[in-house]
């Protein structure tokens, strides 16, 4: 494995950890899966590159792609908590839409930026040796992003959020307004992954209606590979292990790619590695490593 | 003592409105509490106890009537807003605390209940001496759990947690719904004894739906008994002072 493709690892790695922190947000503290970030995350990329294309800053482009994110979580969390939609529904409504509006907001299926300014070609960026600028620009968002996601969730209101996930009856009880817990939390979440959406699409060059297929299995990875390398961990540490989770996640993509496999299989692999990690728990049972070593070397009496 | 805090006037509750199913759980139902009122409410299964606990807090809409506290009216106020004067103990542990939170966070959590939550950061640190005073005070080992998650407490330790926690930020009505009822006998007699003192040292306003009449009889300086949607019986003072287990089945033949 030459150095330049650990590098580039290390900063998809870093990019793509947005959305595993997006979808932390939902999948591990409200506690329910949220399918509109399939949706979610191409409408941010289409947003921001189609700025670009109309010449509006980067800077300015990514935040835009952050406000449309919201956007969609807003509406799934509309359908579900006022329209009573289940939650894999209600996801499932807003992806399916959002595969339209993707289209308008782009004009056609796929845009590109090919001589066009983004967040990568900023000047403390763009001196940077090959692949560094996404290593740089990762880090500093992905810094950025976890410090003040552990800042919210430390705060009154952060603790009613994450009351609401555990506890909803009891959230109820002490007066927290849990339809607008889950819609923040929708919100939020589907924000961070817009600019996921954002950030992967500057650096890869492009935007492509379909680059959403999938995303909400590698999102899973990171959060579940993460748990699965660190185990038991605070809050905080576990928003940390997602972004390991996720440059863990994409050194396994990297393997699998000099396996001789080629990128159409990496959806498969995604599954299987998740399906894997997800099934752990199970396997420990049944092959339970600890319980034969003790056999191994306890006496026979 | 007798300052009326909370009127039911002519409080009607039915589900399944307009379907074949559609049922009436409160039949014109008139109460008064009084301010420091320690109310015991007996009543068979689905004779309307919980229904009329959930009435008054919100979480099931009242048909007609109406429900007024300290001479207001609060039937078109949201559960969420209701407790800022209401707190409710749930006879499920599971019910009363958040699981992967740990003690110290759930007993910060009901400082705020029925309260704004903003953006400030929460000051847990800043709470723990008082936490730890409140919590070796129930005499169950949860004053050495204050960073454990609730959900590796036991069912009385989770229990005496949600009654500490309705009555950290002092309610003007407290529900208890049957709080003790899934607990085993020795610490059920410990949890009650230890509601009791916090009543009457803070003199809650309470209502206690038990189905032990010991306990219906012993605690409290009123009883009622609802059947069918109706209160059938009230009882307080001396009056209930006087009253024995034989009353009660008289009025009340099928609990037991």
């Amino acid at each position: 494995m030459t150095f330049g493709l650990g590098v580039s690892a290390i900063g998809q790695g870093l990019l793509w950890a947005t959305l595993g922190l997006g979808l932390f947000l939902t999948f591990r503290i409200l506690d329910f899966p949220d399918m509109t970030v399939e949706g979610t995350f191409p409408m941010g990329a289409a947003t921001c590159v189609a700025a670009i294309n109309h010449g509006i800053n980067p800077f300015w482009a990514t935040l835009l792609a952050i406000g449309v994110g919201m956007l969609c979580g807003l509406t799934t969390g509309l359908l579900y908590t006022k329209g009573k939609i289940p939650i894999l529904l209600a996801g499932i409504l807003v992806m399916t839409a959002a595969y339209s509006v993707n289209l308008r907001i782009m004009g056609r299926s796929n845009l590109t930026l090919l001589n066009k300014p983004t967040l990568l070609k900023l000047s403390i960026f763009a001196n940077a040796p090959m692949y560094f600028d996404s290593v740089f620009l990762g880090f500093t968002v992905i810094v950025i992003l976890t410090l003040v996601l552990i800042y919210f969730l430390q705060t009154e209101l952060g603790q009613a959020f994450i009351a609401t996930g555990d506890n909803e009856n009891m959230a109820r009880s002490l007066g927290i307004k849990t339809d607008n817990m889950k819609i923040m939390g929708l919100m939020v979440s589907n924000g961070v992954i817009g600019l996921g959406g954002a950030l992967v699409a500057q650096n890869d060059g492009y935007a492509d209606v379909n680059m959403g297929i999938g995303i909400i299995v590698i999102a899973l990875a990171s959060i579940i590979i993460g748990e699965v390398a660190f185990g038991e961990l605070t809050m905080n540490q576990r928003l940390v292990a997602v972004t390991l989770g996720s440059i863990l996640y994409r050194f396994v993509l990297l393997i699998v790619l000099r396996l001789g496999f080629n990128t159409n299989d990496l959806q498969l692999f995604s599954s299987v590695v998740l399906a894997l990690c997800m099934m752990l728990p199970v396997f420990r049972k049944v092959v339970d490593v600890r319980h034969i070593w003790k056999r191994g070397i306890s006496t026979n009496d | 003592m007798t300052k009326p805090i909370l009127e039911l006037r002519h409080v009607v509750t039915k589900v399944n409105r307009n379907t074949p199913e559609e049922l009436t759980l409160l039949k014109d139902l008139n109460l008064t509490i009084n301010e420091g009122d320690f109310i015991t409410v007996l009543g068979s299964n689905g004779a309307g106890k919980s229904t009329l606990f959930n009435t008054i807090a919100g979480s099931m809409p009242l048909t007609s009537g109406d429900i007024l506290l300290r001479g207001e009216s609060i039937v078109r106020e949201s559960e969420e807003t209701r407790t800022r004067f209401l707190s409710r103990v749930f006879q499920d542990p599971k019910l009363g605390t958040a699981p992967r939170m740990t003690v110290a966070e759930n007993l910060l959590l009901a400082t705020r209940r029925g309260e704004r939550r903003g953006l400030l950061p929460r000051h847990l640190k800043r709470h723990m001496p008082e936490f730890k005073q409140l919590t070796s005070g129930m005499g169950n080992g949860l004053g050495e759990r204050l960073n454990t998650p609730t959900g590796n407490l036991s069912g009385g330790q989770r229990q005496a947690l949600s009654f500490l926690m309705a009555t950290l930020k002092k309610p003007d009505i407290l529900f208890l719904d049957e709080h003790t009822a899934a607990l085993d006998p020795k610490t059920s007699r410990e949890l009650m004894q230890t509601t009791n003192d916090r009543i009457t040292a803070e003199n809650l306003t309470c209502l206690m739906i038990t189905h032990h009449l010991d306990d219906a009889l012993k605690y409290g300086n009123r009883l009622i008994v609802i059947n069918d949607g109706k209160i059938t019986f009230d009882v307080s003072g001396e009056d209930k002072k006087k009253l024995t287990q034989e009353d009660l089945y008289g009025f009340f033949g099928e609990i037991e």
